[in-house]
C-alpha cells in the first residue's frame, strides 16, 4: 500500500501582491515567494505518519503545476516523503478545479499501489476545497472530507474521524480513499537539515500530458472559471473624526447621534 | 532584502530555518526574556531538525556541512527575532573534540551530541583574575594515578546549567615550569551530570540579557584520566584552532540581528506618520537606516569570505576577526538607528527593539572584545608592535 499526498504550491502567507494589466504577481521580501500550501503541510505530515504507523510502503508527494512547483515538492521530501512527482504540461495551464482533478486522477492511476490519497482541506489561493472530492469522483474512490484523525487501517478498510461543525463523526470505509484533512489532525514536523540536503540533491520526475494520456478536458480552454478580468481591490477610503465635547456624557451623546445618522445602529 | 548568498542549498536551508523559527515568534522570546527562562522548546526543535549537528561529520550522525551553512542557520535564527546563544555552542564546541579527541571519544560522544542525547554547550576558559589573558588562568588539573584532580574557578561559562558535558581548560604544568606561558594548559571533557555535587558547584550570574551564564567552582573534582582531550599541555593551541569558527558564527548572528533591525526600522519609518508624512521621508531618519544597511551588507561579505576560506582549509584568522568586528559594529549601529527611529516606542518591550538592542550589545565584548581584534590586526596582519 502506498500513500500519496497531493500538494499545491501557493504564494507564501506573507507575500505582497500586485496587479498590473490583469496580471497578478507577488513577492516576499522575507523569503521564498512560493511555499507548500499551508493546509497541505498537515496532509504531508499525515502521509508520513501513515507510512510510519499504518504500514504504508511509501509516502509519495504529487503536485500539478508549473516547473517551479518543484520547490514545494522539495519541501515535502525534506519533511520525509520518499518520492515526489511533478505533473506539468503547458496544456494544463489555466485548468479549473475539475480539469485539475482530471489530471491528478490520471497521475494517481499511474502510481501502482496507491490506496490512500490525502489532501489539505483547501488551498489558500483558490480556497475552493473542491479538488479532493472531484479527484475521488474521477477515480471512483470514496471521498472523506474534514478528516481529523486516521484511527486505523486494517486489511481493506480505513477508519477515520471527521471534524464537523456539530461534533465528530467516525467513518469506516473500504480502501482506496481520497481524504482531505483539517489542521486538528496533527502538528506538521519541520523539514530536517538532512532532509533539506537530500531534497536539494533530488531529481524530481515530471509527467506530461502525453505521459498521462490526457488529450482534452483540461487547461484554460476547458475551464468553466473565467479569469479574464482581474483587478486590485480599490483602497478603502476612510477618515477619522474626533468627537468633541465638554464632558464624557456630551461626547457619548454626540457619538450616538452620529451612529444613528450613519445608520450604524 | 537580499543577502550575499545564492547557492540553492543555502536558499533551501534559509527557508527551512525560517519555517522552524516562525513557530517561535517575538512573543515567545519576549516572554522568555521577562522570565529569564531558557528556550527549551526552541532548542529541542533545533536539535530534532538536525541543525545543531550541522558541523558534526555524517559518520558520527551529524549533517557534515561547512561553517558557511552553519553560519546561515545562526543568521536566520537571529534574523527571525530569536537568539541562538542558548544553543549555538552545541554546534562548535564539539570542534575541539572532533579535531583533537581520540577515536574512542569521538565515536562515543559525537553521535550523542548530534542527536541531542548529550548537550555539550559549555566551555570553561575565562577566570575572574585572568580575563582574556588566558595563559594566566589558575585552575589546575593534577594527575594522580588513573585520574585528574581539579581545583579552581571559571566565570562567564554560559549554559553550564543546560549542558550535560563541559570542556574545561586547566593548567596541568605550573607556569614557572614551562618554556612559554602558552604551554602546560590542557583540555578536559567533564561530565557535569556526575560532577555537579561531587566537586563542582554552578552559580548563575544575572545579566542584562537572558543569557544563562554562570560561574563554576571546582573543589577537588576527580575525573578519569581519559577525560583529557588530545595531548596534555597542548590545550592553548587547541583553543586557538576553534576560535576562527566561533568568530565567523558570531559574526553571522550579528548579521542576522542587523537585518532584523533594518527590517524593523525601515518598516516603521515607512508606516509611522508624523506631521502628515511618513517619518522615513525625512533624510534625518532615512539616511542613517540606509547607512546601517550598507554596513550590514558589507560585513556580510566579509563573513562569507572568512567562511569560504575556513571551509577550504585555508588560513582565515584575519578575515574571521575582521568579520566579527565589522558585523558586531554593524549590528550595533543598526540597533541604535532602530531605537532612534522608533523613538519612545523603541523603549516599549512589546516592540522587541529594546530586547534585541540589549542582546546585540554583547557582541562588542563577547566572545572577544573589539579592542583585541584591533590589536590582532595591528600586530599580526599589519606587523606593528604588540600593543599590550
Amino acid at each position: 500500500m502506498k500513500v500519496v499526498v497531493c500538494t499545491k504550491q501557493t504564494p507564501s502567507t506573507t507575500a505582497v501582491f500586485s496587479v498590473n494589466n490583469g496580471a497578478v504577481s507577488w513577492e516576499d521580501s522575507g523569503g521564498k515567494p512560493n511555499v507548500v500550501n499551508p493546509w497541505d503541510e498537515y496532509a504531508v505530515e499525515e502521509a508520513i505518519r501513515v507510512k510510519e504507523n499504518h504500514g504504508a510502503s511509501q509516502a509519495i508527494a504529487l503536485t500539478m503545476g508549473t516547473p517551479d512547483s518543484q520547490e514545494a515538492l522539495k519541501t515535502c521530501l525534506a519533511m520525509g516523503c520518499d518520492e515526489a512527482i511533478l505533473v506539468s504540461d503547458p496544456s494544463f495551464a489555466g485548468s479549473d478545479t475539475l480539469g485539475t482533478a482530471r489530471i491528478l486522477a490520471a497521475a494517481l492511476e499511474k502510481i501502482d499501489g496507491a490506496k490512500v490519497v490525502i489532501f489539505g482541506k483547501q488551498a489558500i489561493d483558490g480556497d475552493t476545497g473542491l479538488t479532493p472530492v472531484q479527484v475521488a469522483r474521477k477515480l471512483g474512490w470514496t471521498p472523506v472530507t474534514y478528516v481529523s484523525a486516521i484511527k486505523e487501517i486494517k486489511g481493506h478498510t480505513i477508519t477515520l474521524e471527521r471534524l464537523l461543525e456539530d461534533g465528530k463523526e467516525t467513518v469506516t470505509t473500504d480502501l482506496p480513499v481520497v481524504i482531505s484533512v483539517v489542521k486538528e489532525i496533527n502538528e506538521p514536523r519541520y523539514p530536517s537539515f538532512m532532509g533539506i540536503r537530500k531534497a536539494n540533491r533530488a531529481t524530481i520526475p515530471t509527467w506530461s500530458a502525453a505521459d498521462l494520456n490526457i488529450s482534452g478536458g483540461v487547461g484554460a480552454g476547458a475551464s468553466q472559471a473565467d479569469w479574464s478580468h482581474v483587478y486590485a481591490i480599490p483602497a478603502r477610503e476612510g477618515s477619522v473624526e474626533i468627537i468633541e465635547g465638554d464632558s464624557v456624557e456630551e461626547k457619548v451623546a454626540a457619538l450616538v447621534d452620529k451612529l444613528f445618522e450613519e445608520k450604524v445602529i | 532584502m537580499t543577502t550575499s548568498q545564492t547557492n540553492s542549498l543555502h536558499d533551501d536551508l534559509r527557508q527551512g530555518v525560517r519555517q522552524l523559527c516562525r513557530r517561535f515568534p517575538d512573543a515567545y522570546w519576549r516572554d522568555l526574556d521577562k522570565q529569564g527562562a531558557y528556550p527549551t522548546d526552541f532548542v529541542r526543535a533545533m536539535t530534532e531538525a538536525g541543525y545543531l549537528g550541522a558541523l558534526i561529520p555524517e559518520q558520527y550522525g551529524g549533517v557534515g556541512v561547512g561553517i558557511t551553512e552553519t553560519s546561515i542557520i545562526l543568521e536566520e535564527v537571529h534574523r527571525s527575532g530569536g537568539n541562538a546563544a542558548a544553543c549555538h555552542a552545541q554546534m562548535y564546541i564539539m570542534g575541539t573534540l572532533l579535531r583533537h579527541g581520540s577515536e574512542a571519544q569521538k565515536a562515543f560522544y559525537l553521535p550523542k551530541i548530534a542527536s541531542g542525547e548529550l548537550r555539550l554547550q559549555a566551555f570553561g576558559v575565562t577566570e575572574p583574575d585572568a580575563g582574556t589573558d588566558t595563559t594566566k588562568i589558575w585552575t589546575t588539573a593534577v594527575r594522580e594515578n588513573d585520574h585528574y584532580r581539579i581545583r579552581g574557578q571559571k566565570i562567564w561559562t554560559s549554559r553550564a546549567q543546560h549542558s550535560d558535558l563541559m570542556l574545561l581548560l586547566a593548567r596541568t604544568t605550573p607556569v614557572e615550569k614551562v618554556a612559554k606561558r602558552t604551554h602546560g594548559l590542557s583540555i578536559f571533557l567533564i561530565d557535569l551530570r556526575q560532577a555537579v555535587g561531587n566537586g563542582v558547584v554552578i552559580e548563575p550570574i544575572e545579566t542584562m540579557i537572558n543569557h544563562h551564564t554562570t560561574q563554576v567552582f571546582f573543589d577537588d573534582l576527580r575525573i578519569p584520566h581519559d577525560s583529557l582531550i588530545g595531548e596534555e599541555g597542548m590545550g592553548f593551541r587547541y583553543i586557538l584552532d576553534g576560535m576562527n569558527a566561533e568568530r565567523i558564527l558570531i559574526a553571522a548572528e550579528c548579521i542576522g540581528d542587523g537585518y532584523w533591525f533594518i527590517d524593523r526600522a525601515s518598516g516603521y519609518a515607512k508606516e509611522r506618520v508624523v506631521f502628515d508624512r511618513p517619518i522615513g521621508q525625512n533624510q534625518g531618519v532615512q539616511f542613517p537606516i540606509a547607512q546601517a544597511y550598507i554596513h550590514v551588507r558589507a560585513a556580510d561579505l566579509m563573513r562569507f569570505e572568512a567562511a569560504r576560506l575556513f571551509d577550504n582549509g585555508r588560513s582565515c584568522g584575519a578575515e574571521a576577526n575582521m568579520a566579527k568586528l565589522l558585523a558586531a559594529d554593524a549590528s550595533w549601529e543598526a540597533a541604535n538607528v532602530t531605537l532612534q527611529t522608533y523613538g519612545g516606542f523603541g523603549f516599549a518591550k512589546e516592540y522587541d527593539v529594546e530586547r534585541k538592542f540589549r542582546e546585540t550589545r554583547l557582541y562588542q565584548i563577547a566572545p572577544i572584545s573589539t579592542n583585541l581584534i584591533l590589536s590582532y590586526i595591528g600586530q599580526h596582519v599589519l606587523g606593528m608592535p604588540r600593543s599590550f
